[in-house]
């Protein structure tokens, strides 16, 4: 069934419609050659329209092992090429088949090249998934549709659990309690391979109860949405600074949203980058001895350098491409944070010693 | 980091002449090296033994030096110039081991030179298999089972202890020279005895097979701070068994998952780190399909082939890059030159499908064996993009220019199903065909293709999405939306034409009038994240958005050459560069449109727009729709572009230059008679035959020896030289098919001097920048014949006549541009042989030698202009005070089963220049340059036919006379007896007791002239004893006019200076003439 993408200000790209769901939602382009399904289980891209620049998608299936999250949280998905027959020895399942169930609107056969180009000069904005025949009465209510901001309470565990650290190490494992914004199962299973015991909490936590968890270490995970949206949160991120690292000397890692909030709790501002960066190319340049990573990132939103004046922020890491500020530490206390993710999955793994460094602070706050 | 304050010189070794396994990729990456170097304000010198690169231009680098590439010359070079730094990663294997002999040697120590990039430590650890195997194993990266062996018993004790079948391969080669996969201990002692041979220190490795395993490659960066990138990886549609130089290739990895992209580009990583490369990096992987299990497979520490394809498939200027880390930049200090925006430090992400595709030299070789293995034999690649994997590997076959326009060959539909089932199972240039046949049939399921070829599924189904659309549009009528699914899926518009019946005409006008058209996409390294500034483009069908914004500026198009074949090499991607910057300079806009990913015209920078696109009548005519040039400019491409020029032309394109009608009249047999007649130019007597009876008679009449040859390519050894009738009619029955519709053309066999003449006309007027003598007398192709500038033993009459013929023809065929005539000189009385409207492999040398810049002259007259209007006087311009000679280099090595001995049909893969004042140390320059062995004492093996026996008497005592041992068999023994020399009898092959063969494998002969004798007995024992020179590594002369160059050489090396050389730029600017 033909189908077409429209974006808010009139241009439309057409393609074949693979589930008859309309969709409204931010249209944003990730460019990242690999990974599909770990882009369509990232919960920050929550209710966002989600185009891929590589054209032929779906060739390995899709398999339960590369789920970043109980389920896709996208919006909609704009792609070339939907490979029906995909070939891996992981293979589960067809990637077509994995959309139906999951219930994602998506539009195929579509120069997602085209849109990329559009976006990036007109910048990020609304957009529509409707049928071909999809009346304009339909279409002008479904772009009228305002696009929902409470988008953190909706990924977010709706119950803590625990991740333990299986097997006797001999060593009590250091116990982290992980805010989950809308997080990774790579995060954490990164932190997990490392030792590391997970209480993962919703994101309306109370910093009481965070703390009567009685941490080694607070993460802050990623999420979908403006960090703006949530103050609720950013309070809770304050109190935890003040209360968690200030007074027991907890270390706080944060990632992506993590970083925004955490930044916002400190008195910096965020702000909307054009298009966001979105992909696993992303270099990023590590000021205190000039190293260069390549990351993977997801965001839309960034921190504001010049709002970091008098506060205790330093800049850690930068992005080489457009030097926008991708990662801070505080100046005092052992709270750094990333605006990238470390985890990859997907996308490059040159930063997992990110982990190593939250792992390093917790050692210290043991002596 | 700034970049090293104390360079000031840098000198860049080029990789010498193409051969299999190291093509033209080189200069198109030294090329860009210098480029970039000189950017910074270094003065570059520069030594390749190439003719035929760009790279040796005097504007590329500051001092050209054309000379050898041994580590004598390089060292007097060096001793000369006293370069700060050497680069010598962007050379090819061959660079890099110049580097390591020159560094061992002390050379470097001696005269102060920095090695630039990936320190010797790096590239030690990289390619001795030893330090490597133990650096895998520090750094816990898995490498199969191997041993290093020196001997054969141990390379046999070791396989029985991992079991069958092992993989061969010797230590420091490229291109795989003398490895193989043995599956058993018989194959095994074959190919180690051969392996040993090849490698530099005597050393092969043995190791596990995991043939049928993905096969998997990084290109990877890392600068001297440690920051590491990698730039694109590549997965191979032949499983591991089959060389990644004749493997088809896709980028990136379509069948891998993040997690296993992830996982090799972390190993990458990891060992290029390991390893210290400064510079771009290759690491080849095995990956298990049905585990997360690899291998690593290899690491070359240097540019490779598959970074120059990297490069054009991502945008990404490796060699650029590497340049610039060698001398002191970080990856983040580097400005991406496509985006002008960003940092070379990111990792490029495509947004389209690349394909690269072997291009074999089994239509020449063509009882070569054509099985692919673990020695490359490819002599170029194509390359093709498109945002489907459909698109592109048909875009890929229809580049090839093998006679197929997709992916089926015509042979194959008189095959029934068991052959085609059982062809499944082999392993050569026809797999994807059979593949193909298979599916398009129905007679073999995706699975058991699989079960059979290892190849991934992925690749499969691919395939059949193409044969289902051929299927439909066999079985059904062409509707607008079949026309639509058919381009969408790649399909030329010839190929609809061949399954629905019409002509391609018919559907490209349908398909037009319905708007079935190409978009335009770029080429960006970013996936249009960024705004790119480069103008590279690819087609597709899979797009809406068309982003090549048209100008109404004067523009013209440049038709490029094509893959690398023998015949067809680098030298008219030479031709095709300097056009695109002659128009440029003369303010007109260069749009280049070819496919071969190894070259310098399709560099990004080199024209104002580059469309990476197969060389088909359909293809080209969508760009010009598109483009709307002036017009295009065809005869600096090869055949490639001249086989275009009369359908464009009818397609009402306007082609500058030479008219194709009169190139018509120059191709056309007849037509060519009657410009002769016209001009009053003799030829050879020859007639054109219908049958083995008109054959006879018209030999008889003609009187032999006669050449013969069909009018048409069979496919067969095309062109022989017969001496009776019962080696004509031999060759009536074995090599052609004769039939009123093809005829066979028989011509009076002249022995005689061929002479080769470039020329440019505009019509009027006709400049011939040079003479070029050939030593070998008419009957060895040209391109395979030692050429000598300017003619050496060649009469005032005579040349005057040449000029005289020269300028006639440029008149009668109303050359605008270049053209290439080849006389043969008989007794003082010139014939010609044929003419080519065209540019020819010879323009990138004369240019060279004689400074006459011909392409850039011929480029404005095309253009317009004319040869008085720029100063330019009629006649021979003045031959210069040096000598130049281009010798012939062959990749025999690498070709087993296939004949050495020169003949009319063209086998060398490249060429060699030799430079001097002195004739003879000019030729030893060549000789030496062109991997000769001559041996400066020993023993000389004669064995030669009876027509040679004569002249092969004198030689043999020239070479007595240097003090050489002679031993010939029996017939040439007695001969050689006559003259009164002592002479070794040698038994035939078939005599067991002093065998020829066994004498050569034990050393006992150090050099072997030997001419064809006909018939089938001694024509097997000739094969035998040639190859086993090949085999063992020793000079074998198979022309005695080559022989008596060589003992020329040999005689000369006695008495002078060897080792001398002086730059490009001093020879034509008449410098030091002192030697």
């Amino acid at each position: 069934m033909k189908g077409k993408l429209i974006l808010e200000d009139g241009a439309s790209y057409t393609g074949e419609l693979l589930n008859n769901i309309n969709a409204t939602g931010e249209v944003v382009f990730n460019t990242s050659m690999v990974g599909y399904q770990e882009s369509l289980t990232d919960p920050s891209y929550c209710r966002q329209i989600l185009t891929l620049t590589y054209p032929i998608v779906g060739n390995y299936g899709v398999a339960d092992i590369f789920m970043q999250s109980r389920k896709c949280f996208v919006g909609g998905f704009v792609i070339g090429e939907l490979c029906e027959k995909g070939s891996n020895w992981h293979y589960e399942n067809s990637l077509a088949d994995f959309l139906t169930k999951q219930g994602v609107p998506c539009l195929y056969n579509v120069d997602t090249r085209a849109v990329t180009r559009h976006i990036r000069a007109a910048g990020t904005m609304k957009g529509i998934i409707v049928p071909d025949d999809a009346s304009q009465t339909e279409m002008d209510e479904l772009m009228a549709r305002p696009i929902k901001k409470e988008v953190v309470m909706e990924v977010t565990t709706p119950k803590p659990y625990d991740i333990d650290v299986e097997g006797e190490t001999g060593k009590k494992p250091y116990h982290v309690v992980a805010l989950d914004y809308g997080v990774k199962y790579n995060i954490l299973k990164s932190m997990h391979d490392m030792g590391i015991k997970l209480t993962v909490v919703p994101a309306d936590t109370s910093a009481e109860d965070v703390l009567a968890l009685q941490p080694d270490g607070i993460f802050l995970s990623n999420g979908p949405g403006d960090p703006a949206d949530v103050p609720e949160q950013i309070e809770v991120v304050k109190t935890l600074v003040e209360e968690g690292t200030r007074q027991r000397g907890i270390p706080m890692f944060g990632i992506c949203l993590g970083h925004q909030l955490l930044c916002r709790a400190l008195g910096a501002d965020t702000y909307k980058l054009k298009f966001g960066h979105r992909g696993c190319n992303q270099p990023v340049k590590r000021l205190a001895d000039g190293r260069v990573h390549i990351s993977s990132q997801n965001h839309g939103f960034a921190v504001d350098e010049k709002s970091l004046s008098g506060l205790p922020i330093e800049v850690t890491h930068i992005n080489v491409n457009d030097g926008t500020v991708e990662g801070i530490r505080h100046t005092e206390l052992p709270i750094f944070s990333v605006q990238y993710h470390p985890e990859a999955a997907p996308g490059p793994n040159d930063n997992m010693y990110l982990f190593d460094e939250f792992m390093s602070l917790m050692e210290k706050k043991g002596e | 980091m700034p970049k090293k304050a104390n360079l000031k010189k840098v000198m860049v070794i080029g990789s010498g002449p193409i051969i299999i396994g190291q093509a033209a990729e080189f200069d198109y990456a030294g090329s860009q090296a210098c480029r970039a170097l000189k950017e910074e304000g270094l003065e570059v010198v520069l030594v390749n033994s190439n003719p035929a690169t760009i790279m040796t231009d005097t504007h590329i680098a500051d001092r050209v030096y054309i000379e050898p590439l041994t580590p004598e010359f390089l060292e007097e070079i060096i001793s000369k110039e006293r370069p700060d730094g050497l680069l010598a990663t962007l050379g090819g294997q061959a660079g890099l081991n110049l580097a390591v002999q020159l560094a061992e040697k002390g050379v470097l120590d001696k005269f102060e030179v920095e090695l630039l990039g990936t320190p010797l430590k790096a590239i030690e650890k990289a390619e001795d298999r030893e330090l490597f195997k133990e650096t895998m194993q520090k750094l816990g990266e898995p490498i199969p089972e191997s041993t290093i062996v020196e001997d054969v018993p141990s390379a046999v004790n070791f396989a029985n202890e991992i079991g069958y079948p092992v993989i061969v391969r010797p230590a420091y080669t490229m291109g795989g020279t003398g490895g193989g996969i043995a599956d058993n201990e018989e194959e095994l002692i074959d190919i180690v005895i051969k392996g040993l041979n090849y490698s530099m220190i005597g050393q092969v490795l043995i190791e596990r097979s995991v043939a049928g395993w993905k096969e998997i490659e990084y290109e990877v960066m890392r600068d001297g701070h440690d920051n590491c990138i990698t730039v694109c990886n590549m997965e191979n549609f032949d499983p591991v068994g089959v060389h990644t130089g004749d493997s088809i290739v896709v980028a990136p990895s379509q069948t891998l998952t993040d997690h296993e992209y992830q996982m090799l580009r972390a190993a990458s990583l990891r060992i290029i780190r390991e390893l210290g490369i400064e510079g771009g990096c290759n690491a080849q992987y095995a990956l298990d399909p049905n585990s997360n299990k690899y291998y690593v497979i290899e690491v070359n520490p240097r540019v490779s082939r598959s970074s120059a394809l990297a490069s054009k498939a991502t945008g990404y200027p490796i060699a650029k890059v590497s340049a610039k880390i060698a001398i002191g930049y970080t990856l983040d200090e580097i400005t991406n030159a496509v985006t002008q925006k960003t940092k070379a430090c990111f990792e490029p992400a495509l947004d389209y499908c690349v394909v690269k595709f072997p291009r074999w030299p089994f239509d020449k070789f063509v009882y070569a064996d054509h099985t692919l293995g673990t020695q490359m034999k490819a002599t170029g690649e194509v390359m093709s993009i498109d945002r489907t994997f459909e698109g592109a590997i048909l875009k890929a076959a229809r580049s090839l220019e093998i006679g197929v326009h997709r992916l089926h060959m015509d042979k194959m539909d008189a095959w029934d199903d068991a052959r085609v089932k059982k062809a499944l199972a082999r392993i050569n240039d026809e797999r994807i065909f059979v593949i193909c046949e298979a599916l398009r049939r129905g007679i073999a399921t995706v699975d058991e293709i699989h079960d059979i070829t290892k190849i991934d599924k992925w690749f499969i189904n691919k395939l059949k999405n193409i044969t289902d659309v051929e299927n439909v549009l066999a079985r059904e009528p062409l509707t607008p939306s079949l026309m639509l699914q058919a381009k969408n899926i790649g399909l030329a518009d010839v190929s609809i034409a061949e399954i629905t019946g019409k002509t391609a005409d018919e559907i490209r006008t349908t398909r037009k009038s319905q708007g079935i058209v190409p978009c335009y996409k770029m080429v960006d390294t970013c996936a249009a994240e960024f705004e790119a500034a480069t103008p590279y483009y690819y087609s597709t069908f899979h797009a809406a958005e068309d982003e090549v914004k048209v100008n109404k500026a004067r523009k013209v198009v440049v038709l490029g050459s094509g893959p690398i074949r023998i015949g067809q090499g680098v030298e008219f991607d030479y031709c095709s560069v300097h056009s695109v910057w002659a128009l440029r300079e003369q303010g007109i806009e260069a749009i280049i449109i070819n496919n071969n990913p190894e070259t310098v015209s399709t560099d990004f920078d080199i024209s104002d727009r580059l469309y990476f696109e197969p060389l088909t009548t359909e293809d080209v005519l969508n760009v010009i729709d598109k483009e709307q040039p002036d017009g295009v400019i065809v005869q600096f491409g090869g055949q490639t572009a001249i086989n275009l020029a009369s359908s464009l032309a009818k397609a009402g394109v306007k082609i500058f230059g030479t008219s194709v009608d009169d190139i018509d009249r120059a191709e056309d047999r007849e037509r060519f008679d009657e410009v002769l007649t016209q001009t009053h130019i003799p030829r050879p007597r020859g007639t054109s035959v219908t049958s083995l009876d008109e054959a006879v008679k018209g030999a008889a009449d003609i009187g032999y020896p006669v050449m013969v040859r069909p009018s048409y390519v069979l496919g067969g050894r095309a062109m022989e030289i017969v001496y009776n009738e019962s080696e004509l009619r031999d060759y009536m029955s074995r090599a052609v098919k004769v039939t009123p519709d093809h005829p066979v053309l028989v011509d009076r066999y002249m022995e005689g001097t061929e002479v080769e003449v470039d020329a440019i006309s505009d019509g009027i007027d006709c400049v011939i920048p040079g003479i070029m003598e050939h030593v070998e007398r008419a009957g060895v192709h040209s391109g395979d014949s030692i050429a000598v500038y300017p003619p050496q033993t060649l009469s005032a009459k005579v040349i005057y006549t040449i000029i005289d013929y020269t300028k006639r023809l440029a008149v009668a065929l109303h050359v605008k541009g270049l053209m290439n005539i080849q006389f043969v000189v008989v007794d003082g009385e010139v014939y010609i042989i044929e003419v080519n409207p065209r540019s020819s492999r010879t323009v990138p040398f004369l240019s060279k030698v004689t400074n006459v810049q011909m392409v850039d002259i011929a480029t404005r007259i095309a253009m317009g202009e004319n040869l008085k209007g720029m100063g330019f006087r009629s006649g021979l311009v003045p031959p210069r005070p040096y000598v130049a000679v281009k010798a012939p280099v062959f990749s025999f090595a690498k070709m087993q089963d296939v004949d050495i001995a020169l003949s009319p049909e063209m086998k060398s893969t490249g060429e060699v220049m030799g430079i001097d004042y002195h004739y003879a140390r000019a030729l030893y320059k060549a000789i030496i340059g062109s991997g000769i062995h001559v041996p400066t004492h020993g023993c000389i093996l004669f064995t030669v036919a009876d027509k040679d026996k004569e002249e092969m008497k004198q030689l043999a005592k020239a070479f007595a006379d240097l003090d050489f041992k002679i031993a010939a068999t029996a017939g040439t023994a007695k001969a050689i007896k006559e003259m009164g020399i002592d002479v070794t009898t040698v038994g035939k092959v078939h005599e067991r007791s002093s065998d020829i063969i066994q004498m050569i494998k034990n050393g006992q002969i150090n050099m072997v002239i030997n001419t064809l004798t006909q018939g089938q007995h001694s024509q097997k024992d000739g094969f035998k004893i040639r190859r086993a020179t090949v085999e063992h590594g020793i000079a074998c002369l198979t022309s005695l006019d080559t022989a008596w160059e060589v003992m020329r050489v040999l005689s000369f090396m006695r008495e002078r200076r060897l080792v001398y050389s002086l730059a490009i730029q001093d020879y034509v600017g008449g410098g030091d003439e002192m030697a």
